[in-house]
């Protein structure tokens, strides 16, 4: 294992996000502030209690979702695309290191840095909110999980994208409406009957679920199947990335 | 002693078709200067590109040190350092944050020492916090050296170094060259600019159309393909070339009062004394006689014309 080659690729990518460590987190933690404001001020002073949960403590784990989500694909697909776009890629292909380590530095700065965005959301919440954590363990283990799945996920993104249009295509028309959908501000249980069973082709239902059981202790399905949808999800990613560093897609002629 | 880069038969034809290797081989000496001349296209980054590992070979293989770059790649590419032809940098970050990534990449525990006095043989240390975006050119071009140096390479790929780069840096760059082979580092360098090649390479290497035509130690490539030309200055200009000297098959030189006698210095006889006796016999008068050699140059593009033809 070359793990020098994976604390390189790792500390050079961190240094990159202390480089413009203000819009990576501050504009996350502005938008989500934003999203508490209407959502939970405004709106949700109309809204009942969610299965005894008061409405701005309910939309947290989503709004923790939706960012780390959407940053972990934004992160990772960046920090790879780039390095394509501007050619430095040359050193990463000749280098001694495998495509584990590859993506492991990659993936894992990316994930690190949506893990702080989470957590800094998190924090924010407390201002706004009452809230609890039911099974903090569990909390922090989907945290974790979800930012290196999509981080994954990001990374492949920017492997696939051949400009900067392609690099904001997915997260822009896919993630953001699969999190949209995927019970971030309701329950799957207020939708008509039809809507509950078309939701559950989301796999963003899951990873939101049982993000939120870790908070309240209560889910839309069960906490077997967003572990499960979570790891199949990984695994997913992972066999794309090797299938693409065995075959040099995109990056290797 | 075995060669320290060794590439059998290698083919590599892209997806559109283009062939840009056709069945290369050639052996680099450890310690040697190899240059590898052609022309735009004739394949030269694609071979140094598929010794490195950033282009897939079709056919063929290729070993560093005795490993083979696909099977044994960690192995293989730790001995190399890879200067790119573009300058293909991070602009945002630090010139020693860069190297020390590059460093770290290779598989190399950190150690700054070694950073600093690389940075300093290429005059960088003084810009080490500046930021890529800020250097100039030949600046840009120095750390990309820098970085292809940080992990103590035993072959070093330059490619083109010296395009677009002025006079005081590739003074420079040529005297890192020479300090590197005096430590024993093997340096294979592409470059149009022959007058590069035969200043400073052992050996030459000549590639044209994905087919390397020849591999020869400089000296012995200029004796070989080298001819010479005696150029004659008479007192007077001449209207056409006496018909006593016509079987020396000589020409005239832009001025009437030239003459010029091409001849080959590997020949036994190179007919200049025969020359001038008739010269003189035909009533000429010499005002000055100089010789010179074709330049590599001339070789180059001779080569290259023949390998058209034929």
């Amino acid at each position: 294992m070359n793990l020098e080659a994976v604390r390189a690729i790792y500390l050079f990518e961190m240094s990159r996000t202390f480089r413009t460590i203000w819009q990576s987190i501050v504009s996350p933690v502005i938008s989500t502030s934003l999203y508490f404001v209407v959502f939970g001020a405004a709106i949700g002073s109309r809204i009942d209690q969610v299965e005894g949960v008061s409405y701005g403590a309910f939309i947290v784990p989503g709004l923790i979702m939706l960012s780390v989500l959407v940053q972990s694909v934004t992160n990772a697909s960046f920090g790879i695309y780039f390095p394509k776009f501007i050619g430095t890629i040359y050193e990463l292909l000749s280098a001694p290191a495998s495509f584990l380590e590859i993506t492991a530095g990659y993936v894992l700065a990316a994930a690190t840095k949506s893990l702080m965005i989470g957590v800094i959301i998190l924090l924010t919440a407390f201002f706004f909110v009452d809230l609890r954590i039911e099974h903090p363990l569990w909390m922090v283990s989907f945290l974790v999980l979800t930012c290196l799945s999509f981080s994954l996920f990001g990374f492949i993104i920017g492997i696939w994208a051949q400009n900067f249009e392609q690099l904001q295509l997915v997260p822009l028309l896919v993630v953001t409406p699969l999190v949209f959908l995927g019970g971030s501000f309701y329950s799957i249980s207020m939708l008509p009957p039809v809507w509950q069973t078309i939701t559950l082709f989301n796999p963003v239902v899951y990873l939101v679920s049982g993000f939120r059981w870790s908070f309240f202790g209560m889910s839309d399905v069960g906490l077997g199947w967003s572990l499960l949808a979570i790891l199949a999800f990984t695994a997913i990613c992972l066999a794309t990335i090797w299938w693409i560093f065995r075959t040099g897609y995109r990056i290797r002629s | 002693m075995a060669p320290v880069v060794s590439v059998t038969g290698l083919v590599k034809t892209y997806a559109s078709g283009f062939v840009a290797l056709n069945d290369v081989s050639l052996n680099i000496e450890e310690g040697e200067i190899l240059a590898l001349l052609g022309p735009n296209g004739a394949g030269k980054t694609t071979l140094i590109s598929t010794i490195c590992g950033i282009t897939t070979p079709s056919a063929g293989r290729v070993s560093v040190g005795g490993h083979d770059t696909i099977r044994d790649y960690r192995a293989a590419r730790k001995l190399i350092g890879l200067v790119p032809q573009e300058i293909n940098l991070e602009p945002f970050e630090k010139v020693l944050n860069t190297v020390r990534f590059s460093r770290g990449l290779f598989g190399k525990p950190r150690d700054d020492a070694h950073l600093e006095r690389v940075l300093r043989q290429l005059s960088l240390w003084d810009k080490k916090d500046a930021k890529v975006i800020e250097l100039s050119g030949g600046m840009k071009r120095r750390v990309l050296i820098a970085k292809a140096l940080s992990h103590e390479p035993r072959v070093l790929f330059l490619d083109e170094p010296t395009a677009g780069v002025d006079v005081e840096l590739r003074k420079d760059l040529w005297e890192t060259v020479r300090r590197l082979k005096a430590e024993g580092v093997t340096i294979i360098l592409t470059t149009h600019y022959i007058e590069e090649a035969e200043a400073i390479a052992d050996r030459i290497a000549v590639i044209s159309k994905g087919d390397i035509l020849l591999v020869e130690e400089k000296a012995a490539l200029m004796r070989r393909l080298g001819r010479k030309q005696m150029v004659i200055e008479l007192q007077a200009p001449i209207d056409a070339v006496p018909e006593a000297l016509a079987h020396h098959a000589l020409e005239t030189g832009p001025d009437a009062d030239t003459l010029i006698y091409t001849y080959d210095t590997q020949r036994e006889r190179t007919g200049i004394t025969r020359l001038l006796n008739e010269i003189q016999a035909a009533g000429l008068q010499l005002r000055d006689v100089q010789t010179r050699q074709s330049s590599l140059e001339e070789i180059f593009v001779g080569l290259v014309q023949e390998e058209e033809r034929g």
